[in-house]
């Protein structure tokens, strides 16, 4: 059997490109109609990639005519350069796909979830058997062991999500939290949304101009506070994220600290994406005030990023062992010709621990 | 088994009130740990329970009873009521060194490896804040049975315990009336605590080397 995947991603090839070739839900059954006995299409935001289990060898260019919308009128040498692994590099390259390794931001999870939903449509599809099963439950097990052994997962790499962690360990959860958005820039609506998605209800959005701060209000499901009572609502809120364009600072320690005095008893987390900053850096010495501005933020996400990059090795370590045990247990290695043809076999056929 | 021996509350020495609070300590924890999903506070507790176990093996503080002492009642409450309140302390001193390293990593922006393990700062406050009201509430008991053992109580040791129960009782106070930031009760938690054990060092030497 032969085990092979070929494909597109973001190393490779453009978006536009990518998404002339992404696939659609029939391709599963056009590929085993093309001579695939098992075939499973992995087609994300960065890659388009389809792997196969097959008895004789499929060409890469009636994989790729598979994939395309409208390949009909183009030669093999006008569609872009698909790369293709067989055998233990095919496995090799599941595993780093799955665990994080191949993607823009290296360690991001969501691959895992969305090489888990693909299977998922193969296996239900009966596209996939018993070959790609292996292939793909050492996989989700390679990228579980990378993630619990390594720290290739650990800390936030955007500014957004480095706020929304901090907030989560000054606050835990976040669905209570108070939050005030003074300005109604860009940034203030990326930040307010990445903590929206973290369970934030009660979002407040105040703006100079008070037209700008309700159109931002109604875009994100907040509601708008007059510009003059911001400074009252510091006594109620648990996240202030400032974004004015203020040539001096809002917020300083003399005017904070009467404030905080009245406070009901929570912490202060002031994120200041603004420059210049509309928070004095003195205003981080106060009690129970915790200070962010764009560049600490930036500094915690390129902290992350590096540690990220270091554990790489730690990662690939674990999957080159993965791969020889891979290897080892499918009777008559990969790629094997003399080795036993296997039938796709049904939900039922496969063990439940494995479903 | 010890217990069975004496035939009463094994807290006849050193080495047997240092087991008890170990133990004490593993209680509550076990208790309050999954309470407040503060898992990683195990990683603290237990260094803390084998300091006290190893401490209480390795001293030589395990003065064997020569007269069977007579049970009772009021004294193996008092001893063993106030121990369990000392456990809590304890615990309250752990959650109070886990709110300093969260708390500093915050105000720095250095964040370190523990940083991601560490529960939020409000879950370890709210923690802190049980577990001292908690002990505290088992402190008094333990303070006030004192008074019914039937036995002279040595002044200097009720001096010192009134000491400990009105160092826990500012605490508790300076936070009900937000004078002091959750820091400082973090670090008077950690304080509260070394002070505790000193005394519960000196009450049970003192017992041991008076003649009796």
């Amino acid at each position: 059997m032969n085990l092979f995947c070929v494909g597109l991603s973001h190393h490779t090839t453009n978006v536009e490109t990518r998404e002339c070739f992404a696939g659609n839900a029939e391709t599963d059954c056009v590929l085993r109609q093309a001579g695939c006995a098992e075939a499973l299409l992995l087609s994300t935001c960065n890659r388009v990639e389809v792997y196969v289990a097959a008895q004789m060898r499929v060409p890469t260019e009636k994989i790729a005519r598979c994939l395309g919308r409208d390949t009909n009128n183009q030669t093999w040498e006008q569609m872009p350069a698909f790369y293709r692994y067989e055998g233990a590099e095919c496995a090799q390259h599941l595993f780093r796909v799955a665990a994080g390794l191949d993607s823009m931001v290296v360690g991001e999870t969501e691959i895992f979830g969305q090489a888990k939903k693909a299977y998922e449509a193969a296996r239900k599809s009966g596209a996939a058997g018993p070959g790609l099963h292996r292939l793909f439950q050492r996989a989700f097990r390679v990228a579980k062991q990378v993630r619990t052994q390594t720290e290739i997962t650990r800390g936030a790499v955007s500014v957004g999500s480095v706020a929304v962690d901090l907030a989560g360990k000054i606050f835990g959860d976040l669905a209570k939290c108070k939050v005030l958005v003074l300005g109604a820039g860009e940034t203030s609506e990326r930040t307010a949304r990445a903590l929206i998605s973290r369970g934030i209800s009660d979002l407040r959005v105040s703006n100079r101009s008070g037209e700008r701060a309700e159109n931002l209000a109604q875009l994100v499901g907040a509601r708008a506070v007059p510009f003059q009572q911001w400074p009252e609502q510091c006594r109620e809120i648990d996240i202030l994220i400032t974004s004015t364009s203020s040539d001096v600072p809002l917020l300083a320690k003399e005017n904070l600290a009467p404030v905080l005095r009245e406070r009901v008893d929570r912490p202060l987390f002031i994120i200041d994406i603004a420059v210049p900053r509309n928070a004095d850096p003195e205003v981080n010495q106060l009690e129970d005030v915790y200070l962010y501005d764009i560049d600490s933020l930036r500094s915690i996400a390129e902290q992350s990023l590096v540690l990220r990059h270091q554990q790489i090795a730690a990662a690939e370590a674990i999957i080159a062992q993965h791969v020889t045990k891979f290897g080892e247990s499918i009777s008559g290695g990969l790629n094997s010709d003399t080795g036993p043809v296997e039938h796709p076999v049904s939900e039922a056929a496969l063990p439940a621990s494995e479903l | 088994m010890r217990g069975h021996a004496l035939g009463r509350c094994p807290l006849t020495n050193l080495f047997e009130v240092f087991i008890f609070l170990a133990w004490s300590v593993a209680l509550i924890y076990m208790l309050v740990g999954p309470v407040y999903r503060l898992s990683l506070m195990g990683a603290f507790t237990a260094p803390l329970v084998v300091l006290l176990q190893t401490f209480a093996l390795l001293a030589p503080i395990d003065a064997p009873q020569t007269a069977k002492l007579p049970a009772n009642p009021w004294l193996e409450f008092h001893a063993s009521i106030s121990l369990v309140a000392y456990g809590a302390f304890a615990l309250a001193g752990i959650a109070g060194v886990m709110y300093l390293v969260q708390e500093r990593q915050l105000k720095t922006h250095q964040l370190r490896s523990i940083f991601y393990y560490l529960p939020p700062l409000t879950d370890l406050f709210g923690a802190i804040t049980r577990l001292l009201w908690c002990g505290f509430a088992l402190y008094t008991l333990g303070l006030l049975s004192g008074f019914f053992v039937g036995q002279p109580l040595p002044t200097a040791q009720v001096i010192c315990a009134i000491a400990v129960w009105l160092l826990y009782a500012a605490i508790l106070q300076g936070r009900h009336l937000r004078r002091l930031a959750p820091r400082w009760v973090a670090a008077l938690c950690i304080i509260g605590f070394s002070a505790a054990l000193t005394l519960l060092w000196g009450i049970t030497f003192t017992a041991q080397m008076a003649p009796r």
